[in-house]
């Protein structure tokens, strides 16, 4: 088949092209997201103060949970989608390819639950 | 000007592997690199292979890799290069002998994107007509004369052959953004599939590489973001 008929025979598929547009929108919002939680949790906060209390009391709070599991969920998605790009260019052996996504993404998977469990159920244990 | 200048050669019928062969060579400050192949090849070597045409940088026959960076031996003057030169084929494609190598997997993916106009409307009396604006849009990409040099410096393309790559994609580039033209939405299979334009990195060596001064990787950007605009 030439470059053009296997072209052809992919019409419709626009994974791609959204994957591209998805790494731009997803940086720029990691961008605020990270140095955010960056400057809050790092600069803003004395490091003796971060502790399980300073935890534990922001995630009293919804909007710290959803600010977490967004941070997470792009992050992760971001992160892992690069991954999928360097592998794609770097990885040419068949074979090594298919271990080096299986690998790839039962790590995103595992990573990701575990985050998002913590952070949806976690309950404040009183000391 | 001294110049000593390494060569890689490799001949598939001989060497195992490829090697380099050093040469020295008395040549003046203007002379151009291509003179500095032939004085090789004409008074020290004779088995020495390159590419050559027009010698005058509008054939595209000799892109190699000088130094380090793509360029067209007849269009840069050894002053430029300097006393040391190290001269390679271009990377990325089978070297079928010393600084001559195999083409055809580029072409093939020049073809793929139908480098020529496509228009089934009924030819007009007169000629099919363009503002200035609309000519402007894809005048840069007119300019390729397909010497391999943007794709051979694409690092996503030496890892990744099936990269359809920066030549390929002016060409696209090219007739997409002709007003006249119809088969946009055929082009867009081949180059927004999973081995087109999206595999670029923006590294911009396309854009230090070209001879003609094209701005590849704001090609590539402009292809992205059409393609992009197109589905919204």
């Amino acid at each position: 088949m030439s470059l053009a008929e296997r072209a052809v025979a992919r019409r419709g598929t626009n994974f791609e092209l959204w994957s591209w547009y998805y790494f731009r929108i997803s940086g720029v919002l990691l961008l605020f997201l990270a140095l955010g939680h960056v400057y809050i949790v790092h600069i803003l906060t004395p490091i003796e103060q971060v502790n399980y209390a300073f935890v534990a009391a922001r995630y009293a709070k919804p909007f710290w949970r959803t600010y977490d599991l967004l941070l997470l969920l792009l992050a992760m998605s971001h992160g892992v989608n690069g991954m999928r790009l360097v592998l794609h260019d770097y990885v040419r052996s068949r074979p090594w390819r298919v271990f080096a996504y299986s690998v790839l993404y039962s790590a995103a998977l595992i990573f990701t639950v575990l985050g998002a469990l913590v952070i949806v159920t976690f309950q404040p244990v009183p000391e | 000007m001294q110049v000593k200048c390494k060569i890689r050669r490799y001949n598939p019928t001989q060497d195992k592997k490829p090697y380099f062969s050093v040469y020295e060579v008395r040549m003046e400050p203007t002379d151009r690199v291509l003179d500095l192949l032939n004085e090789i090849k004409w008074k020290l070597d004779g088995t020495l292979t390159y590419r050559r045409s027009c010698a005058h940088g509008v054939c595209g026959s000799d892109a190699m890799r000088i130094n380090g960076r793509n360029r067209l031996a007849c269009k840069v003057l050894v002053r430029d290069i300097g006393h040391k030169m190290t001269i390679e084929p271009m990377m990325g494609f089978a070297v079928l002998r010393d600084l001559v190598v195999d083409m055809e997997p580029f072409f093939e993916k020049y073809k793929a994107v139908k480098p020529y106009l496509v228009n089934d409307d009924p030819a007009p009396v007169t000629e099919r007509l363009q503002t200035p604006e609309e000519r402007a849009a894809f005048d840069d990409t007119t300019k390729c004369i397909l010497c391999a040099a943007c794709t051979t410096a694409c690092p996503p393309f030496w890892s990744n052959p099936d990269f359809v790559g920066p030549a390929a994609l002016v060409n696209a580039h090219r007739f997409i953004f002709d007003s006249r033209d119809k088969a946009g939405a055929e082009r867009a299979d081949v180059i927004s599939g999973r081995e087109g334009v999206w595999r670029c990195r923006t590294v911009f060596n396309c854009t230090d590489a070209c001879p003609r001064g094209i701005q590849v990787t704001n090609v590539m950007e402009e292809v992205k973001r059409k393609l992009l605009y197109d589905r919204a």
